[in-house]
């Protein structure tokens, strides 16, 4: 497919916006590896951390042929500021505990899970393939953080009170997962992606559904917080892209 | 698939010289053996401490290289490298298995790997300081892995070799991989080279002591042979690594940091081979027994994986405690 | 720490339709649903099958090896029950 301005602009940003939410959720994820709870969660967590980290290479990879400036997928992946980052601030978040851990997971993949399902009716062919490939991963993350959620919301005192707490400090940054940037706007208004915002009644009942089973109460939110789609991020991106962007800024221009 | 309940019964506890004899020709007629099956308990114990070993060696192992995956340098490295080291969590996962089935719990083992009771390979007690230290690792210490393991897939308990042949079908990517990375170091700028030879100058002489004591030190290997649960000496594995080794180095211009290193037509019959250099054996044993770099952030980091994740795993059990309670509550009032 | 033993489960895989569910080794879960979840997460990362059961181990009997002379052996004599023991002449063709 080809794309005249201003959408092909649009659409090259927000395959990077979408992108990056993949790239440093999978990043955190990884970061768990070797570091579970248990032997079976250390294949769980990486083998969601590769979904992920495999649909922001199909992203940004798509998002630099459109482009046509001579920028490779690692270009876009490691050279940018963290001003220039766009992923949702939930899914920089640092990893906290297990309890954090799986519902951030279960946060971002209820709202994305509709957002891709909803995306297989939108025109591009490419970003179709992406959308029907992550529709069947991130069920599977649904399916086994809310399973983890309602063990650990219905299992001792201390599991319950350490998903209280991560509810607490999780829950303000989902409302900016309904909250396209104005790229993202203008691909949902020239049918190339699903509008961010229809998916909140979805996600509302997934999550519902999940805490009526985990004992969790949905949270009153005073001051929701948001701006990583205009890439005004929380302090925890830039210490993950020291680490991210480590080798590719070390040693510029090499081959690895 | 093994009932718990039979193990540890029956007449294997005379260990007569007859039923000794008996499982003697079991093992010298290829036949492997099952874990319910009857066996001397020094086969159980040394097969338990051998697979709990092994087990212990990719848990560990999957530490050094892990400090690489937040900064791996290209999206396709970073996949790779965490797919690679999350099959070595499933390789310790399918060994535990094996051991399990011999009457010994993961909990078990893990408390003894904690406590420093159990051992595990030497090589994870050194640092990964470079991304070099990647590719060298999945080269040498994967290579040097294949080396004891593919003969392992023939090893004469059941649960064991089956385990080894997954693992070996798995890790056929894991030594391609890490030379892959050092191939294109080798063939990039002057400071990519010089990062992979310094790795080779670190991990050469920790992989040649992966394979062990030598024969004539090696209290345990003799034994081993006898039941087939050991198919080749240390030595013998050692110098077979050596000879597929140096030409792969050669082949990418990185130099074995060996100066008695030297082709030999003579040896292996007359095939010909490298005739190599004297290890520190007083470094294995120091590096064995607590002393190397890395011993304490290792055994600390999974300490603290295991403490940290006491509560989601008790959370877990009470949850299913709590639903089966539910359930039968349910059905007594259904009836 | 025996109290908080994670119960441990087999696994049996099938690698297509049409083949029978084969053992492929065990793990631990809390419960079924993860028993299933982590089953597809470590032994089918590679495409070894479509679909997955999970027993828990010790709800497996097996048979005494140390009886199996007596269980298995009566059988290995019947050998009218195999096609070989017939005599049929070749121009018969295929039976």
């Amino acid at each position: 497919m080809t794309y005249a301005q201003p959408i092909k602009t649009a659409f090259v940003e927000t395959l990077i916006t979408l992108g990056d939410d993949h790239l440093i959720l999978g990043h955190r994820l990884s970061e768990w590896c070797g570091h579970a709870p248990m032997l079976e969660e250390d294949l769980s967590l990486p083998n969601m951390a590769l979904d992920l980290l495999g649909q922001a290479n199909n992203l940004y990879s798509y998002a630099a042929e459109l482009e046509g400036e001579g920028r490779s997928e690692d270009d876009i992946a490691f050279l940018r500021n963290a001003r220039q980052y766009r992923n949702l601030l939930l899914v920089e978040r640092p990893n906290g505990d297990f309890a954090h851990t799986v519902l951030r997971q279960l946060y971002f993949a209820a709202a994305m899970q509709p957002f891709w399902q909803a995306t297989l009716n939108c025109s591009d062919e490419r970003l179709n393939g992406f959308a029907g490939k992550a529709v069947k991963e991130l069920a599977t993350h649904i399916r086994h953080c809310g399973e983890w959620v309602i063990r650990l919301g219905d299992g001792t005192d201390e599991s319950a009170q350490r998903m209280r707490k991560a509810v607490e400090e999780l829950h303000i940054y989902t409302d900016e997962l309904f909250q396209p940037n104005a790229a993202m706007r203008i691909c949902v208004e020239a049918g190339l992606i699903a509008d961010p915002a229809a998916q909140r009644d979805i996600w509302n009942t997934t999550i519902a559904t999940i805490f009526k089973d985990a004992f969790l109460q949905v949270p009153e939110i005073a001051f929701p917080q948001q701006g990583g789609r205009e890439g005004l991020h929380t302090e925890a991106l830039g210490h993950l892209l020291s680490e991210l962007q480590y080798m590719q800024r070390t040693y510029p221009g090499m081959t690895w | 698939m093994y009932s718990q309940g039979l193990i540890g019964s029956g007449s294997e506890n005379e260990e007569s010289e007859a039923f000794l004899a008996r499982f003697q020709a079991r093992i010298d007629a290829e036949e492997k053996i099952e874990p319910n099956d009857a066996m001397p308990l020094a086969y159980r114990k040394t097969l338990i401490r051998q697979i709990g070993q092994h087990a212990h060696s990719e848990i560990v192992g999957m530490l050094p290289e892990g400090n690489w995956i937040t900064r791996a340098p290209t999206l396709r490295r970073k996949m790779a490298l965490l797919a690679k080291v999350q099959d070595e969590g499933g390789h310790g996962l399918y060994l535990y298995s094996a051991a399990e089935t011999l009457g010994v719990s993961r909990e078990e083992m893990t408390e003894e790997l904690l406590s420093g009771r159990a051992k595990y390979s030497s090589i994870f007690n050194y640092p990964t300081p470079t991304w070099a230290d990647i590719g060298m690792i999945g080269w040498l210490v994967d290579g040097a892995a294949i080396m004891n393991q593919v003969p392992l897939c023939r090893c004469s308990f059941g649960p064991y070799a089956r385990a080894m042949v997954r693992v070996c079908r798995e890790e056929s990517f894991h030594q391609r991989q890490g030379y892959e990375i050092v191939m294109t170091l080798a063939e990039g700028t002057d400071e990519q080279k010089e990062m992979a030879q310094d790795s080779l100058n670190r991990w050469w002489w920790p992989a040649l002591m992966m394979f062990g004591p030598h024969d004539a030190d090696s209290s345990n290997s003799d034994q081993s042979m006898l039941w087939k649960i050991k198919r080749f000496t240390n030595d013998e594995l050692r110098q077979k690594f050596v000879d597929a080794t140096v030409p792969q180095a050669e082949k990418i211009g990185l130099k074995i940091p060996d100066p008695d290193l030297k082709w030999n037509p003579e040896k292996n019959d007359g095939a010909g081979g490298y005739d190599f250099g004297a290890l520190d054996w007083d470094e294995f044993w120091r590096v064995v027994k607590g002393g190397g770099p890395m011993n304490r952030d290792r055994i600390a980091a999974r300490k603290a994986a295991w403490e940290n994740g006491r509560w989601v795993r008790e959370a877990a059990l009470a949850h299913a405690a709590k639903r089966e309670e539910r359930a039968a509550t349910a059905k007594v009032a259904a009836e | 720490m025996a109290t908080h033993l994670t119960p441990l489960w087999e696994v049996f895989i099938r690698s297509r339709n049409g083949l029978n569910h084969k053992h492929v080794g065990s793990l631990h879960a809390a419960d079924g649903d993860l028993a299933l979840q982590s089953a597809r997460d470590v032994y089918t990362r590679r495409e070894e099958g479509n679909s997955i059961w999970v027993v828990r181990s010790e709800q497996i009997l097996a048979s005494d090896p140390d009886k199996a002379a007596e269980t298995f052996e009566p059988a290995a004599d019947k050998v009218y029950r195999h096609p070989s023991f017939y005599d049929i002449p070749d121009d018969v063709g295929h039976m």
